[in-house]
This record gives structure tokens, C-alpha cells and sequence, in this order.
């Protein structure tokens, strides 16, 4: 239900944007209009996202250790799992950035009968994610060089390498091959491994179907629906958006407003959803802070401030009462005091 | 807000980033790729301009395959006209200049086509032939 869903959401976008840019004149409204709107609810969003997690309060130290931490001597620190200097934190970060440590750790757990229950190392979500992932890297990058004029040599390099198997005309880019490979993995894993399934929403396939869509106009309209692919006529587009001086000069086909219209709302829909974790992850707790508690105190930002009312402040004021009623006191009340109230009497 | 020199200037960075083309280009959309009409003014081509445009790369492949992998030379009629099944014994003949039509649009979009791994522009052969 929930994937069925996710797939017709991404069926009525793709026909929005078909049926859509065949209307004259909303050629403008697909093609300039949306990829304006989408960039500022993206950057907008995004920075929203990043400052509502940056205010948000961290009560505690809390991040996660998965080795020994820094203690006596003759005890192995392990630097990396519990870190507990700044290099050693961005050492730790960056292995989860740039190679996904946490996923290399996921594991497969199985019941067989007795019951007995097993887990087993498994490598392949960390694999198809580091595919996908690395795959999505390239391909923002490689599509620099439908904004950039003139092309920066090493934009030019990249799309060289990156198609150079030379497979089919044009070339197949191994990203476009990379990223679907990775897609589908990860999109099959949510429908085959039965917890995972049962943990899956709407918004984690439709995330994934969207990207599918994406790849596959993409690599449709490379390769296989050229009717109207002017590469020149969309370039000058693409320059004309970053130079704020958009036209569109040529009968574009369809399948580019379709690819387009869905590169826009992923743009939209990236920071308000499970895709933020491109910011998330640099501002994950667990993971950033360092493992020093023991050296110097984590304050809870929402400590109320506690007025300190102590026993000798206490005594200070009441002091003439209690030593009416009798209550013995630690100071003696000054007899000059009482000496002239005395006298009188 | 925690560590805020930090996270101000990740976003910072983070926003330079995404605008890059805006910062690259300098709101200078650049020159646009003219190439060069057939110096001979012919105006008949094997398909309309717009197709050649789209797909000019799969019917030159799809020729290259015919004729150096399948051996069939047939020709191709169009307009009364036949042509053969090449590059430079096609098209060339009327786009006789590489560097003023091909290249253009070529280095605009970054498209750096196999043709010339084998094939040999008339100004480079004419550079040799001179040597």
C-alpha cells in the first residue's frame, strides 16, 4: 500500500510535468518558473532545517561509544570509537561522511526453529548506499557543465571518465548505471527484508521512487527519446537560469520537463524530509560530541537557574526567631545588638 | 545555538556551494556556439536540421557499424540525392570545416565525441600534408 502509494504520487508527477509542458507558453512555467521556486524553498528550507537542530537543546553528553575511552594509562584508548579530542571527533565524522562506518556495521538477524536466533554481518546495504551515493556525487557534479560556460576542464574530465566504457550513443555514464543499480537495491531491500518492510513509510519509498524517476528520464532521454534533446538549446537554458536571463529558445521534448519537474521537487521536498540527513548527519550528537564528561561538565541548557539559599544565609535571617523559640543557633546573635533593646525594658 | 561559528559557517559554505554557477559565470551567460553553415550554401541534409541536431551522434554510429562492422555500403537517398555512409564522404563534403561547425556546439556543451580518434579534420591533414 504504502509503496503503491509513493509510485502513483511519482506517476501523477511525471504526468503533470508531461501533459504540462505541452500547454504553450507553460514551457516558461516548467522550465524557468518551478527551478527558481524550487531552488529558494531548498536553500531556504535547508538553512531553516540546519538552525532549528542548531537551537535545539543537547541535555547531555550523549554520544555513542563503541569502544574503550580515554582512561588510566596502561588501558588502550581506542581513538576513533570513543573520541576524545576535536581531531579525533573530525577523524570519526569524517569516516561516517565519506564512508558510511555506521552502515558497515548493520547486520541480518534470523529466527530458526528451537528458537534460536542468529546475526549475521551484512555488507550490502552499506555497499549499494556507498554506490548510490558516490554515484548521486558525480552525476550533481557532471551536470555542472549545463551551467558553467565555459566548462571547467576538470567538469569536462569527469564526464570523459565517466562515460568512457563508451557504451551505446552517447555513452552510458557508470553514475547513471551506479545510482539505479544502488536505488533498486535499496528499494528492494524495503520490500524483501520482512522488519525493514515492516518499519518502511510512504516517505521512505517515495524518496527512492523519485530518485528512480529521475535516473530513468535522465538516462531516457540521453540515450533513447533524443526527439527534441537540443543539447545547446538546453544549455542555454540552464546558463540563462544562473545568469538570471533564462530563454528557451527551441522546442524542448517533453522527457526534459519531466526530468526537470522532478529534480524540482526533490529540491522541494529534500529539506522538509528523511533526505536532510545530508545536513543531519554533521549534526548528529551522537556522533559529534566528544567523550570527555569526565573531565569537563556538560551543562543542560534547560537547568533552571536555582537561587542557593544556604543554612548560614537562612540562619542570618531568621536568626531572632529561632532564638526566640529556642531552636539552638551555630552563631550567636551580637549581644550589642540586643543590648539596647534590652535597656529600655 | 551550539557551536554557532561552526554551523554559520558550514551553511555559509554550504549556500556558496549550491549558487556556484551563479559566483562562476559572473551573470555572463557566455558566448552561444554559431556554427557554420555549409560553405558551399547547400541547404539539403540527410534529415531536418532539428533531428540533426537531437540525434546527429546515433546516425553516425549506426552508419559506422554498418560500414565497418556489417561491410554495407549501401547508400542512403534522400531528396533525390545519394549520399554515402560517412563522415568525411557525407557530411563533410558540405560541413567541410570541423573547427567552425562541429566544434562549436561541441566545446559549449563539453562533448568530447570519438570521431577524431580516428578520423582526420581537413586543416590537420592539409598541416601534414605540408610538413
Amino acid at each position: 500500500m504504502k509503496y503503491a502509494f509513493s509510485f502513483l504520487a511519482v506517476i501523477a508527477l511525471i504526468l503533470i510535468a508531461w501533459l504540462g509542458s505541452q500547454i504553450p507558453g507553460m514551457q516558461y512555467f516548467f522550465g524557468v518558473a518551478i527551478p527558481y521556486l524550487a531552488v529558494m524553498v531548498f536553500l531556504g528550507g535547508f538553512i531553516y532545517q540546519v538552525v532549528q537542530w542548531a537551537k535545539s537543546p543537547v541535555p547531555f553528553s550523549i554520544q555513542t561509544t563503541c569502544g574503550q575511552a580515554k582512561s588510566l594509562d596502561f588501558v588502550k584508548h581506542n581513538r576513533l570509537e570513543s573520541p576524545h579530542t576535536t581531531p579525533e571527533v573530525v577523524a570519526r565524522m569524517a569516516l561516517e561522511i565519506l564512508t558510511f562506518r555506521s552502515l558497515f556495521r548493520n547486520t541480518k538477524s534470523e529466527i530458526y526453529a528451537g528458537p534460536k536466533i542468529t546475526y549475521e554481518s551484512s555488507k550490502w546495504l552499506w555497499l549499494f548506499a556507498l554506490i548510490f551515493h558516490y554515484s548521486f556525487l558525480v552525476i550533481v557534479i557532471r551536470h555542472m557543465r549545463l551551467f558553467l560556460n565555459p566548462v571547467p576542464e576538470v567538469i569536462a574530465w569527469l564526464d570523459w571518465a565517466d562515460s568512457m566504457f563508451e557504451i551505446g550513443t552517447p555513452a552510458l555514464y557508470m553514475t547513471d548505471a551506479g545510482l539505479l543499480i544502488g536505488l533498486l537495491f535499496l528499494f528492494s531491500r524495503r520490500l524483501t527484508n520482512r522488519q525493514v518492510r515492516y518499519i518502511s513509510l510512504a516517505n521512505d519509498y517515495f524518496p527512492l521512487l523519485l530518485l528512480i524517476a529521475i535516473g530513468v528520464t535522465g538516462v531516457l532521454m540521453r540515450m533513447f527519446l533524443r526527439d527534441g534533446i537540443d543539447i545547446a538549446a538546453i544549455k542555454q537554458l540552464g546558463v540563462g537560469l544562473v545568469t538570471f536571463s533564462p530563454v528557451i529558445t527551441a522546442d524542448i521534448g517533453s522527457i526534459f520537463y519531466i526530468h526537470l519537474f522532478l529534480v524540482c521537487v526533490l529540491l522541494v521536498y529534500f529539506p522538509f524530509s528523511k533526505l536532510m540527513h545530508l545536513g543531519g548527519v554533521f549534526l548528529s550528537p551522537t556522533r559529534n560530541m566528544k567523550n570527555d564528561s569526565r573531565q569537563v561538565r556538560h551543562i543542560n541548557p534547560w537547568n533552571p537557574e536555582i537561587k542557593v539559599h544556604a543554612y548560614s544565609a537562612y540562619e542570618d535571617e531568621f536568626r531572632e526567631f529561632m532564638v526566640d523559640a529556642g531552636i539552638p543557633v551555630e552563631k550567636e546573635p551580637e549581644p550589642t545588638e540586643e543590648a539596647p533593646a534590652e535597656a529600655p525594658a | 545555538m551550539y557551536n554557532k561559528g561552526l554551523i554559520v559557517s558550514g551553511l555559509v559554505i554550504f549556500v556558496l556551494l549550491v549558487t556556484f554557477p551563479i559566483w562562476f559565470n559572473g551573470l555572463d551567460a557566455g558566448p552561444l556556439p554559431k556554427p557554420e553553415l555549409p560553405p558551399g550554401g547547400e541547404k539539403e541534409c540527410v534529415a531536418p536540421a532539428a533531428e540533426m541536431r537531437d540525434s546527429h551522434m546515433q546516425l553516425l554510429n549506426e552508419w559506422r557499424d554498418d560500414v565497418l562492422r556489417n561491410s554495407d555500403r549501401v547508400t542512403v537517398t534522400v531528396g533525390g540525392k545519394e549520399y554515402q555512409k560517412g563522415l568525411q564522404i557525407a557530411c563533410m563534403q558540405c560541413h567541410s570545416n570541423k573547427e567552425k561547425f562541429c566544434d562549436t556546439c561541441h566545446e559549449y556543451a563539453a562533448v568530447s565525441p570519438t570521431c577524431w580518434d580516428c578520423h582526420i579534420t581537413p586543416t590537420e591533414l592539409a598541416k601534414k600534408e605540408a610538413q
